[in-house]
């Protein structure tokens, strides 16, 4: 058994799988419960989830690489992802990416020598009102302008130079939370209140309220 | 200053005005995403209701309301929850919360400032149909969005609105919150259940044209768009003539639309569906108020960045689907996105179509390369290296995805005619005709902007080394 996940995580992890009909069906949040722990996702994170939801690794691989957001090697401790579809390129979004590199020193999709930022030109982030607009670890930044990024940049590394900055299991979080760390609030289902995953094999009939067919008046 | 979870301005962009509210009714309040203050709102009221019908009334005044999709395709939502197979269980709900159409911005808001309203529709909807368990699917690089939600969930758990024997009834099911990784095609209902599989999101081979034959795990699967599914609660409070009152015979009710761009005022706008015309969204004074500094208006994206873009001519249609369909575009997700006079037009079309390019899953070669190809077509022509034999590749690759003709708008100055809508594609999802959408407007309504560029005139902008164009 590989031993990547600390035992907390590990604890997160049996309760999502638990959540689901079919254990493949955590993988994409397994996969992001890994970059949280990492702040990358790691070989040893894919071979132990391959074990979890019962798959091999190339299987998670082959999931882990569809996707944007996980990043297999690492990044630095803020994303900025500027984005640059119509809306935000109408209101200024090239000229932005052009002053975020020159402030960071860095050209998009590259992390700067300190490990601090990565910059990253990014796709529609649903705020095209609110153009241009960027997020850091997706959260979101209305109506940027080159000063507001410079500020940015200040206020993140003022909280960098503050410590190693929030737990990521705490809901109480300050500042933006390092890369991986997405929702600092989880949802957990009560044991008693649970009604528990609808398994896809067996054929039940139809639920407890739902009468049956010929009971019901066709509309 | 220190802050707690995520915090952002509430409701950026929305713009309230005048009109009637159904989804958006409490976003004026920035307390309502907490049961507490959801419950004072007549929060699970509708619910409630839904609880003391059968489940085969609630599903008939759905039926009547004519809830049309709000995810794009405009389906009926009562129609497409009369789909299930008779016999076959369980049945699962698949909430589509994977907003990332370019230009669309309301499920977003839907989630973070009333994830109630929403939980509460996806229990109704689960009630109507009989659907054991439901699946939240919220895009991934929404952290606020995704915060709400699963805080929401864990009251309504507590509070017995969710789970085993829900208000006291013999009612069960777990809303489960499940999230994305970035990836857009992942808004395909196919696709979306693949992902939901922990699969690579790629949309499946149809027919089965519904999920509601087979979806999720094989079973019939109904996937409902998170707007669609935020109406049930008011409908099921005020019921289907109500609904049926505001609106017109074949849009009824009200839709969420995001304009964007070169307008005075852009914002999210929940306009009264079906009569709401495009003049009206974009000059009227209650809502956008024109375009920036009193500009011309030169095109604009009707519904989202997979829509053939119309002409200023193409003002007084209607936001009704038929409508926009006969004029040669689309309505999708309620995007509207403004181009003035100063608009860069082949530019501007790169910008989506390096988005399609990007987003395609690679599952169908014409999308995979006939995406790139455009791409970097499109970039060699913006960056001033052309040809006029480009111009003619463009419409080549476009051939090649979609065969036929392809939809555009009408333009009587120029003798055009318009295509209507849609297409016919040689791909099994719409991504890879979206990348040639964007070409298509732009190169035949304003073909002399691609000629300027291929015959390097003057004045045309041609890229400095080492800045091409990269979005």
């Amino acid at each position: 058994m590989t031993d990547h996940f600390t035992p907390a995580n590990l604890d997160l992890a049996h309760e999502i799988i638990g959540r689901y009909p079919v254990k493949r069906s955590a993988m994409i949040p397994l996969l992001h419960l890994a970059q949280e722990q990492d702040g990358w996702v790691t070989e040893d994170a894919m071979r132990q989830i391959a074990e979890l939801v019962e798959v091999t690794p190339a299987e998670v691989l082959g999931t882990c690489s569809f996707y944007e957001m996980f990043k297999r090697q690492p990044v630095g401790r803020f994303l900025i992802n500027i984005c640059g579809t119509l809306s935000c390129q109408l209101m200024g979004a090239e000229d932005l990416i052009h002053h975020a590199e020159q402030t960071l020193g860095i050209t998009s999709g590259d992390t700067t020598p300190d490990g601090l930022f990565t910059l990253a030109v990014a796709e529609c982030q649903a705020a095209c009102t609110e153009a241009p607009c960027l997020q850091v670890n997706y959260r979101h930044r209305y109506k940027v302008t080159p000063a507001d990024f410079d500020d940015l940049v200040e206020e993140l590394r003022r909280q960098a130079g503050e410590g190693e900055g929030p737990d990521p299991q705490s809901p109480e979080t300050a500042g933006v939370p390092r890369h991986g760390v997405l929702s600092v609030a989880r949802q957990h289902i009560p044991a008693e209140r649970a009604a528990g995953p609808s398994s896809p094999t067996t054929n039940q009939g139809p639920p407890v309220w739902m009468p049956p067919p010929d009971a019901e008046e066709p509309k | 200053m220190t802050l707690r979870g995520t915090t952002v301005p509430h409701a950026a962009g929305f713009v309230a005005g005048d009109r009637p509210r159904i989804v958006t009714a409490h976003f004026d309040d920035p307390e309502a995403h907490r049961l507490s203050r959801y419950e004072e709102l007549g929060g699970y009221q509708g619910l409630r209701k839904a609880l003391d019908s059968t489940p085969a009334e609630v599903h008939s005044v759905i039926r009547d309301a004519t809830v049309l999709g709000r995810g794009g395709a405009g389906f009926p939502a009562g129609v497409k929850w009369g789909f299930c197979p008779e016999g076959v269980w369980p049945r699962y709900l698949v909430v589509n919360g994977d907003e990332s159409e370019p230009g669309t911005y309301k499920d977003r808001l839907l989630m973070e400032l009333d994830p109630h309203q929403l939980i509460e529709g996806a229990l109704i909807a689960c009630y109507a149909v009989g659907l054991t368990q439901c699946f939240l699917y919220v895009r991934g690089e929404m952290a606020l969005a995704q915060e709400r939600i699963a805080t929401a969930l864990n009251e309504a758990y507590a509070a017995g609105y969710v789970g085993r024997n829900i208000m006291g009834t013999d009612f069960s099911v777990d809303v489960v919150l499940h999230w994305g990784a970035g990836a857009y095609v992942v808004g395909e209902e196919t696709a979306l259940i693949e992902s939901l599989e922990g699969k690579r999101g790629m949309p499946r081979l149809k027919p089965p044209y519904f999920p509601a034959a087979i979806g999720l795990y094989g079973q019939p699967t109904i996937v409902n768009n998170v707007e669609t599914l935020s109406n049930m609660p008011w409908i099921m409070n005020h019921g289907a003539e109500a609904y049926r009152a505001i609106g017109t015979e074949s849009s009824p009710g009200t839709r969420m639309v995001a304009v964007s761009g070169h307008v005075k005022r852009p914002g999210v706008y929940e306009i009264v569906n079906g009569s709401t015309t495009f003049r009206d969204l974009i000059y009227g004074e209650d809502m956008c108020g024109g375009i920036r500094e009193d500009r011309e208006l030169k095109a604009f994206v009707p519904g989202g960045g997979s829509a053939p873009w119309f002409l200023p001519e193409q003002l007084d249609i209607p936001f009704e689907g038929r409508q926009a369909s006969a004029a040669g575009s689309m309505l999708g997700s309620g995007a509207v996105i403004v181009m003035d006079e100063t608009t860069d037009i082949p530019r501007a079309a790169l910008s989506l179509t390096h988005f399609y390019a990007h987003e395609s899953c690679g599952k169908c070669t014409p999308c995979r390369e006939g995406g790139t190809w455009l791409e970097r077509i499109m970039t060699r022509i913006v960056d001033g290296y052309g040809t006029e034999r480009d111009l003619q590749l463009l419409t080549e690759v476009g051939q090649s995805i979609c065969p036929g003709a392809f939809p555009h708008a009408a333009d009587s100055s120029r003798g055009l005619e318009a295509v209507p809508f849609p297409y016919r594609m040689n791909t099994i999802c719409f991504v890879g005709p979206s990348a040639y959408a964007p070409v298509n407007s732009a190169l035949t309504l304003f073909p002399e902007e691609f000629e300027a560029r291929v015959r390097r005139d003057e004045g045309v902008p041609v890229a400095a080394p080492g800045r091409e164009s990269r979005v």
